[in-house]
């Protein structure tokens, strides 16, 4: 959109908090993505990363504080509102969540069933399909299930999902957990591409330094359920806060 | 480690899972009627739970049958009322036997199947693929497999019913030399309305339940792959409960209009 500029951002955080029972996962957490921006979100093991993202699509329900995603507080849409504003939004899952009873093409074409012809989006199902394939590299395994791909075409395909759509904000939550230093290389160049081709605005949740200091152009650290520190990779790493520090000391 | 719980804790519990439910099948009533229809999944779920018990209901059908009529011929000898087998085997297996060990068998096979099959989607993160790509779950996945389960277990209790008077009357065929002719003229001339409508209203309920309580279970899953174990295994626990319930209500509901 002609108005949409640096300084608006697509998708913004304030003042977030979600508890579970007595323990506070996330305490005032802030954030916000601009178009065009990779930002990284990192934090230890149980920081509250995964809860801040499923909270962005409404997957859990936080307990106060506002989830602005293009000018729509989600917290405050019904659920047909949220369904159509969450086709704007790609969402990576850490273990890749494909439907593991239908075929690679069935797991594209899912989002579509419902959404093709209000999207107005251009060609038909399969070649929709084969041309989110071929961004990922895997037209060949159009018909394969699931369970005979390796780890890191899963992850592909999962993208591919992601991507079906055509979404202007791709929310990735540890998109290289559980694979190896190659194929994790791969997807984060794979990340690269897509927002080239795509033109999106990506948050990634990651503990992985090497896929922040490749992909992010900004960063939060998320500490005891708030932004603790923020700024581009250069400078975290030259910080001297030692709770800074543990995250990059590996 | 947490303290062990109450019985007031384990009342607090049973009583919120009942209201857990029972929002679950209202909502399932409200998702039921509302387009769009998943048509073909409902239809691939029709064929899967139809086609993968068949052969597991004719089986036990028949087994059924066999066993309950060499287990009832001594006693009805006895008595000298060895023509009334057909009549009797015929009504006990269409009024009650034959929907409850049906429905039984179908909840250790189909229901065990849904909780496991959901559970697994929900751990993996499936269900909440499915939510964030804009599609509703709880229609394409819910609501299909409760519709599947309560169209298919009467038919699949039909098929059960009639397999088990086929072994009822081969054994009468070769211990009472009773012609399949004959056995079944008993058969029919004994059974009414009476006996088939009810059977077969509470056999809708029972393939309900079985949906239900197999998808409630796994859609609710916790607890990675254990809690896919425990949706499987209470899903057949609570399920197999409910049955009997349901069986209870029929039968006392039976009592009063037939």
């Amino acid at each position: 959109m002609e108005s949409e500029n640096k300084t608006a951002p697509v998708l913004e955080l304030k003042d977030l908090r979600k508890s579970f029972g007595e323990n506070h996962v996330l305490d005032g957490f802030n954030l916000k993505l601009f178009k065009g921006e990779n930002l990284v979100v990192m934090g230890k093991s149980g920081s509250g990363k995964s809860v801040m993202i499923k909270c962005l699509v409404g997957l859990i329900e936080a307990d106060s504080g506002s989830i602005r995603i293009k000018d729509h507080d989600i917290t405050k849409l019904g659920q047909k509102e949220l369904d159509i504003l969450r086709t704007e939004i790609g969402f990576l899952f850490q273990g890749s969540a494909l439907y593991d009873s239908m075929t690679v093409r069935e797991n594209l074409e899912f989002p579509l069933r419902r959404h093709k012809k209000k999207l107005e989006l251009k060609g038909n199902t399969e070649s929709l399909v084969l041309e989110a394939l071929n961004n990922v590299g895997l037209a060949n395994s159009i018909d394969l299930m699931p369970a005979e791909l390796s780890g890191g075409m899963q992850r592909r395909v999962a993208l591919a999902r992601a991507l079906i759509l055509k979404p202007k904000i791709i929310l990735y939550d540890e998109p290289t957990t559980g694979l190896d230093p190659i194929t994790s290389k791969e997807i984060i160049q794979l990340m690269r591409t897509i927002q080239d081709t795509y033109s999106t605005s990506s948050l990634i949740i990651t503990h992985d330094v090497d896929c922040a200091r490749v992909i992010s152009n900004r960063m939060i650290l998320l500490v005891d359920g708030v932004n603790y520190a923020e700024g581009t990779y250069q400078e975290l790493i030259a910080s001297q806060d030692p709770k800074v520090q543990a995250f990059f000391k590996n | 480690m947490g303290r062990d719980k109450t019985i007031i804790d384990n009342t607090k519990d049973f009583f919120a899972e009942v209201g857990d439910m029972s929002y679950f099948t209202l909502r399932f009533f409200r998702e039921v009627f509302k387009p769009p229809f998943e048509f073909k999944e409902l239809m691939r779920q029709c064929f899967n739970m139809g086609n993968r018990s068949l052969l597991l209901v004719v089986v036990t059908g028949f087994i059924l049958g066999l066993v309950f009529t060499l287990q009832s011929r001594p006693t009805l000898t006895e008595f000298g009322a060895e023509s009334w087998m057909p009549s009797m085997v015929g009504i006990s297996i269409v009024r009650e036997i034959g929907p409850v060990i049906i429905a039984l068998i179908c909840a250790g096979r189909i229901g065990s199947g849904i909780g496991a099959e959901l559970g697994s989607m929900r751990v993996t993160e499936q269900i909440d693929a499915m939510e964030v790509s804009g599609t509703n779950p709880f229609k394409y996945l819910v609501v299909t497999r409760i519709a599947a389960t309560t169209l298919m277990l009467p038919l699949l209790i039909v098929i059960g019913d009639t397999v088990a008077l086929l072994g009822s009357a081969l054994i009468e065929n070769l211990k009472g030399e009773v012609s399949y002719l004959l056995y079944f003229n008993q058969v029919f001339d004994a059974i009414s309305y009476a006996d088939i409508i009810p059977a077969t209203i509470k056999s809708f309920f029972f393939g309900f339940a079985i949906g239900l309580v197999g998808c409630y279970k796994g859609y609710y899953c916790s607890k990675g792959t254990v809690g896919v174990g425990e949706a499987s295994n209470s899903a057949v626990v609570y399920t197999s409960m409910l049955l009997f319930v349901i069986d209870f209500i029929a039968v006392f509901i039976t009592d009063i209009f037939f």
